[in-house]
């Protein structure tokens, strides 16, 4: 053994106690540091650690369906998925931004554009990335849970509309909520939420919108769920009901038949729009999902302006259906006789200047009268009428009528058209009314502008003696408003026979439209873009042609429906616009009597529950013990020849 | 040295603190690890316990003398095999730590600590006076210097680091000058700059997020900040075993080993701890008490040496999981998952026990 061991030093007790004053101190030192956080900050840092472990996924709502007048599904939702981006890390996102581009397919450029622009949002507040998710973006993502924990697929409900634009205007379409909208909001909507654009989508928002619920999970350190809180569940937005009956708007496109222009059919009686078509339209199915912005570019550039909605914003000169207004303003105000009658060469000069009538190449319609005026809609005798009654009165009656304002549609962005006079050239032109401008506007030019909508309206309420129902597309809409303009028997009497000779008298202009058995009147119309002198000049074309126009309604007092139609550069009214309205209400007296029959059937099936009576009626000589009266109704009875 | 070891001679006192911790940590790595594809470590870690009981019982039957007497043969062939690491070992996580002994993963580094106590043991007991002389200092410090650096070539900062207060609390037994500490913290102190450019790229980014953690709250920083948020939402009783979000959705980093008393103190809360650490502190003040009743003063730097190393880890780690130390990768002796660290524990502790049993040979 070795000498070192042997030692006969004594230990250093001293200094082996001061270290053991020092293992004291080290672990008061840790459980001072302990106490300080479980205790003082515990607070805290449970909050952080219920952030940490839970997460809140939002449960969209679906938006209300929209259901025809017969509860046939107009406008719908189909699952879809969204790609959510969260932002709770803004390095880790950095990091993986090149990777996640490339992960859901999608350009670098773009996704860092987006990352920037919701800057401005909380942290917490997730991105949608791609609004659309395709089945490679969704096994990307499942297979990249624990690495790529800031991609999560959220399950949205996607509107589904019909295609190629059937409806698109009058159902409008969907978009991610604006940032002035969530301002206006008051908190109600939040960004990224989908809310109504255009159409009813926008003016019904409110009743076809959710609202959403939030569902809390537990999530691990990967962001994978392993356990799930309490939910709220979404509420779905409610249904709305339409007046529009899907077979005339069908019938309705059909035949406009991808023609521009516009048709509006309505029931005069209650303000229910039927069917109601512009186009161009767009697919309000590529709103809703993101709209690339050349998508969105070329639809507003597109010269054929396929997001106006015509049938309320086109505000286009009326043309001879204006002389439906004149004829009203001559009765009424009995200015003008009412027996005046005119010779019509084909043309006429009034203040010096040369106006024509359309029959000028045929050499004229000869002696008119009022009917025949009308019903041939000779320029001459309204020029001549409109010399006679003065600007004053033609604007006069044609507001009252309901023209130059809006009707009130439920639907937002309508356009009042303008029934210009003497006070509204000075007032917005600041020059004075040139007495020639008058002659324009007695056949519907000029200044004078209406929609398709208006002209429905106000056709439908002169035939039913001035009442004018506020046209609607809302079928549960309650107290429907109105205003009245109430027009004399005789005028109504001679305005609605004039307007049946238009379709139904030998010469009228719409006569080749006429329906067997339906008292189908109208009012054609054509308006000028240029001027002849300007079309000569410029050696005419397409976009110069004359507009068409056709406002047609059945019967011909108070009237079941109305149909006007306006076909951009259609030339003719007769030709182009009548066909349409006609094919419309055909199809509504098909219908009708469809539906009548089917009434029939059920008042006779209801006839045959309760066989007492019919059977106490035959009275056969035969012996037939007879029920009593007391018998409950019970099975129908089986009898031959039903 | 005829006498012979009994077992009743043993520390039972030490032993059951010892045991006390152990089944401490079985039930938090099961409570870790129990739902995720590691359930089931802690038998594994029991495997380990009793190994290392079996190693501790045959180490404290060695005579304390003889294994002494080899010192400088133990010292060559720690050095050797940290040599063998750094030619032939096995990377893993970045760093060459393992080299394979009978079909095994041994950490070489973990044997060298327990080489270390035993070679300063040595050095300091042959000092024949009770100021511990500048030459002497100086031939202590290449002594651990060496490993030291051989170690930090792996490298394994932390470990390397577990050298330093053997041989200071050695040389402060030993009878350090009061002149000569101070000389050398203000050396040492002049060499911080120095060594801040040897550091490796991921050691200087642990200490600079150390302190910042805030800049990256996902690399490092997000470790400590998750193991401060599981500290602290375990408040004053804790979650429960089994039920803490952090440690159970794996928030917390490496939370059967390193960071396992950030679990701890989350399911058990302060109490917990509380227990936990005094438990620590009565295991380290009977290491001292042992060192105090040594039979001699190599036995008594035995000891301290253990205590020291001990310590050290129980002071790094713990302070880490609080966020007052940078994490450096030092598991927390007896409580983390791990089979060269525990078989070390072990070991060392067979060190004391034999110089416990022996406190009255003579």
């Amino acid at each position: 053994m070795s000498y070192w061991f042997e030692s006969e030093h004594k230990l250093p007790q001293s200094r082996l106690a001061i270290v053991s004053y020092v293992i004291v101190g080290i672990v008061g030192l840790l459980l001072l540091g302990f106490w300080k956080l479980q205790v003082i900050d515990a607070d805290r840092y449970t909050l952080l650690a219920e952030r940490n472990r839970i997460r809140t996924i939002p449960i969209i709502a679906p938006r209300g369906k929209m259901l025809d007048r017969e509860g046939r599904v107009l406008v719908d939702n189909y699952p879809s998925f969204s790609v959510l981006l969260l932002r709770d890390d803004p390095e880790e996102l950095e990091r993986n931004l090149a990777t996640i581009a490339e992960g859901l397919s999608m350009p670098l450029e773009e996704l860092q554009r987006e990352v920037e622009a919701a800057g401005g949002l909380p942290k917490f507040h997730p991105l949608i990335v791609k609004p659309e998710a395709s089945q490679a973006d969704i096994a990307f993502i499942e297979s990249h849970r624990a690495d790529l924990p800031l991609l999560e697929m959220l399950m949205v409900h996607r509107r589904r509309y019909f295609q190629n634009g059937f409806l698109a205007h009058a159902s409008g379409y969907v978009g991610e909520v604006s940032a002035q909208q969530v301002e206006a909001s008051n908190g109600r909507l939040r960004p990224g939420d989908i809310v109504g654009k255009s159409g009813l989508e926008r003016q019904y928002n409110d009743v076809l919108m959710g609202t959403d619920g939030l569902r809390r999970a537990i999530v691990n350190s990967v962001g994978r769920e392993v356990g799930r809180l309490e939910q709220t569940d979404a509420i779905p937005g409610k249904p709305i009901e339409l007046t529009i009956d899907y077979d005339l708007q069908v019938m309705a496109e059909q035949a406009l038949a991808g023609r521009k222009g516009s048709v509006v059919a309505l029931d005069p009686r209650s303000g229910e729009i039927l069917a109601m078509v512009s186009h161009p339209a767009p697919d309000s199915n590529v709103f809703a999902v993101r709209v690339p912005s050349e998508e969105w570019k070329r639809l507003n550039e597109d010269e054929d302006r396929p997001l106006l909605n015509r049938a309320i914003q086109a505000q286009l000169a009326p043309g001879s259906v204006f002389k439906i207004f004149m004829a009203a303003a001559i009765l009424e105000s009995k200015a003008v006789p009412e027996n005046l009658t005119i010779f019509c060469p084909g043309y006429g000069t009034f203040y010096g200047r040369q106006f024509r009538c359309h029959t000028f190449d045929k050499g004229g319609h000869g002696l008119v009268d009022f009917h025949k005026a009308v019903v041939q809609s000779c320029d001459i005798f309204f020029y001549e009428a409109g010399k006679r009654l003065g600007i004053d009165r033609i604007s006069y009656y044609a507001y009252q009528l309901g023209l130059g304002r809006k009707t009130g549609i439920d639907l937002p962005s309508e356009e009042s058209g303008l029934v210009p006079s003497e006070d509204w050239k000075k007032r917005v032109l600041k020059q004075p009314w040139y007495p020639g401008e008058t002659i324009s506007v007695a056949i519907g030019q000029g200044a004078t502008t209406t929609t398709p909508l208006q002209l429905a309206m106000t056709i439908g309420g002169i035939a039913s003696g001035g009442v004018f129902k506020q046209p609607h597309l809302l079928k549960t809409k309650q107290n429907v408003p109105d205003f009245r303009f109430p027009l004399a028997e005789h005028t109504t009497e001679i305005i609605t026979n004039a307007m049946y000779g238009v379709v139904n008298n030998e010469g009228g202009t719409a006569a080749a439209s006429r329906l067997e058995g339906i008292e189908f009147c109208g009012k054609t119309g054509s308006s000028q873009l240029i001027s002849n002198e300007g079309r000569k000049r410029i050696g005419g074309g397409r976009r110069f042609t004359d507009n068409a126009w056709f406002v047609g309604y059945a019967p011909r007092r108070n009237p079941e429906i109305v149909v006007a139609v306006l076909v951009e550069h259609g030339e003719h009214g007769s030709t182009a616009a009548a066909p349409v309205a006609r094919d419309i209400i055909k199809r509504y007296y098909e219908k009708k009597s469809q539906r009548g029959q089917q009434q029939y059937t059920v008042e006779y099936k209801r006839f045959e529950v309760e066989p007492d009576s019919v059977l106490a009626q035959v009275k056969p000589a035969g012996k037939i013990e007879l029920r009593g009266v007391e018998t409950p109704p019970g099975p129908a009875v089986a009898r031959p020849g039903r | 040295m005829k006498a012979s070891a009994k077992i009743r001679d043993l520390d039972w006192w030490l032993l059951a603190i010892v045991f006390a911790l152990c089944g401490i940590s079985l039930l938090q790595i099961h409570s870790a690890t129990q739902n995720s594809p590691l359930a089931g470590m802690h038998w594994r870690q029991m495997t380990w316990i009793l190994l290392g009981l079996v190693a501790m019982l045959i180490v404290s039957r060695i005579d304390y003398h003889t294994i002494l007497d080899q010192a400088p043969l133990l010292y060559l062939i720690g050095l050797a095999a940290l040599v063998a690491v750094l030619v032939v070992g096995q990377t893993r996580f970045g760093a060459k730590r393992w080299l394979p002994v009978l079909g095994a993963f041994l950490q070489v580094s973990e044997l060298v600590k327990l080489i270390i106590i035993i070679l300063l043991a040595r050095f300091f007991s042959e000092v024949r006076s009770d100021q511990l002389s500048l030459p002497d200092l100086a031939k202590a410090a290449v002594l651990t210097g060496l490993p030291l650096v051989l170690i930090l070539l792996q490298p394994d900062l932390g470990t390397a680091l577990v050298l330093v207060p053997v041989t200071v609390v050695g040389a402060f037994l030993a009878g350090i000058q009061w002149k000569h500490a101070v000389a050398l913290l203000v050396l040492g102190a002049l060499m911080l700059p120095i060594g801040w450019h040897v550091l490796k790229p991921y050691q200087k980014e642990r200490i600079e997020t150390f302190l910042r953690p805030e800049e990256d709250p996902r690399g490092s920083g997000y470790q400590i900040l998750q193991s401060k948020i599981a500290v602290g939402s375990g408040g004053f009783w804790g979650k429960g075993i089994g039920r803490g979000s952090q440690n159970q959705g794996g928030f917390v980093p490496v939370r059967y080993s390193d960071f396992i008393m950030a679990a701890l103190a989350e399911e058990l809360g302060f109490a917990g701890v509380l227990v936990t650490l005094l438990l620590f502190m009565v295991l380290l003040l009977r290491l001292v008490q042992n060192a105090q009743r040594a039979n001699d003063r190599a036995g008594m730097f035995l000891v301290m040496g253990v205590a020291a190393v001990l310590g050290f880890h129980l002071f790094v780690n713990v302070a880490m999981v609080i966020g007052y130390m940078p994490v450096t990768g030092i598991p927390l002796p007896l409580l983390s998952y791990g089979g060269s660290a525990t078989l070390f524990v072990f070991l060392a502790l067979g060190l004391v026990m034999n110089v416990r049993v022996r406190r009255f040979v003579n």
